[in-house]
């Protein structure tokens, strides 16, 4: 049913997609930022028991920090989810930008736990081992990875669309 | 398990009783309005019912009986209780529209004179969403971090006044939050999400604040069990309050002109 509405509605769809180019955008980038908050809270704390839940040498501004950042993730999780149902009811979904946004969240947000949670804050240390460096490069180099895979599919997003296709939909 | 000789007079059956009583004459007045406006009006939602009868029921679970015994001297069992009497409970209540139920089971003089009061300048404070959270943050702040909690298990008085605080706090800043009663004044989505979010925040870091500094009279180890109840416990509450808050935007900000769909 998707598809055979996208043909029809094609020419609003893109219409659509300048209109909401931003909603699709923050979408993405809260989704993102909440997954990464989620695979961090089930994977690191819950299953494989690295992180712990509170560390003695947590400043104080780390513990405010974890705090609303937290609180944040978790609203944005839910909240991304219901601008994407929006979105797709508006039939204005833009999978290049969300998926930009997403990666960008995710990695911005891991980048930003790896290094000012982690290293200044020290909310708690990805795990409790001898050469931890060795986790933080890892961590840290991936969320990177993310940041520039979500800018570089952003910056995609903005030389071709929307211009382009609308312009070559009207002789349609 | 019971040991006895730790029992303060506060624990006694008559503040229990206090605390529950206006807990059941509220379901018995619910049950009684929704039978007796579902003959005038369209019956009243059975889901709505439910919750109320779900939401009292955690209430009285949490302030009578044997969670509320074990409470005294159990910091896990209070936070257990402090859970279903400042969340829970509040959340099911407020989900159950009470307010919508008076308002259509009160004769049409005194329903004006019941919105004029809700409409009033005291309670239109009482539910602006950040001093709700002031009330409900506030007044955890200082049960946990001040002698508050010590005094509460010796003086019935403020057992009493404490065990309210928690519950309308809770109930306020629900309202002001995702309320479906009608309101006087409904803040912007963005506004309460923001609040959310920060109140949210709040609760979280008492919550890892409890579990490395144990309030007056509580073992590390049970300020780190009851900390962790409190964080997760709120988490639990918390994704269905966002939840709802998010599906009320959805629904609000549903598109007004219809796309013409084959």
């Amino acid at each position: 049913m998707a598809i055979k509405n996208k043909d029809e509605n094609i020419h609003s769809n893109v219409a659509n997609l300048s209109v909401y180019s931003n909603r699709n955008l923050w979408s993405g980038v809260l989704f993102g930022i909440g997954l990464s908050a989620f695979i961090d809270e089930t994977v690191f704390h819950q299953l494989l028991h690295w992180h712990h839940f509170y560390d003695k040498s947590t400043t104080d501004v780390g513990l405010i920090s974890d705090g609303l950042f937290h609180a944040f993730s978790w609203f944005s999780t839910i909240g991304s989810l219901f601008m994407l149902a929006d979105l797709r009811r508006r039939n204005a979904l833009w999978h290049m930008k969300w998926w930009g946004g997403k990666f960008l969240g995710a990695g911005g947000f891991q980048l930003y736990d790896g290094t000012i949670q982690h290293k200044l804050m020290r909310i708690h240390q990805i795990r409790y081992v001898e050469n931890v460096v060795v986790y933080d490069l890892v961590w840290n180099i991936l969320a990177i990875l993310m940041v520039i895979i979500g800018l570089s599919l952003i910056v995609r997003t903005r030389s071709r669309q929307p211009s382009g296709k609308a312009v070559s939909l009207e002789h349609s | 398990m019971n040991i006895h000789n730790h029992i303060h007079h506060t624990d006694g059956v008559v503040p229990q009783l206090l605390l529950a009583l206006p807990f059941i004459l509220a379901w018995i007045m619910y049950i009684l309005a929704t039978v007796h406006s579902s003959r005038r009006y369209k019956p009243w939602p059975l889901y709505r019912t439910a919750c109320w009868t779900f939401g009292i029921l955690f209430a009285v679970i949490a302030v009578a009986g044997p969670l509320a015994n074990r409470a005294h001297m159990d910091f896990t069992a209070h936070m257990l209780g402090h859970l279903l009497l400042g969340m829970l409970a509040p959340l099911l209540m407020a989900l159950a529209a009470p307010m919508t139920l008076v308002l259509r089971t009160l004769s049409i003089p005194l329903a004006r004179c019941l919105s004029r009061i809700l409409r009033s300048w005291p309670s239109r404070i009482l539910i602006h969403p950040i001093a709700a959270s002031f009330l409900n943050l506030g007044g955890l702040w200082l049960l946990y971090n001040t002698d508050l909690y010590v005094l509460m298990h010796e003086n019935t008085f403020l057992h009493l006044i404490v065990h309210f605080h928690i519950f309308v706090a809770g109930y306020l800043f629900t309202m002001a939050m995702v309320s479906i009663d009608p309101m006087p004044h409904r803040f912007p989505f963005f506004y309460r999400s923001i609040v959310l979010i920060i109140s949210l925040a709040g609760h979280g870091i008492l919550s890892k604040f409890i579990y490395a500094h144990p309030p007056a009279g509580v073992t590390l180890e049970q300020a780190k069990m009851g900390g962790m109840i409190m964080y997760y416990g709120g988490d639990a509450v918390d994704i269905v309050m966002i939840f709802i808050l998010c599906l009320h935007w959805f629904r609000a900000s549903r598109p007004r002109i219809v796309q013409t769909v084959s």
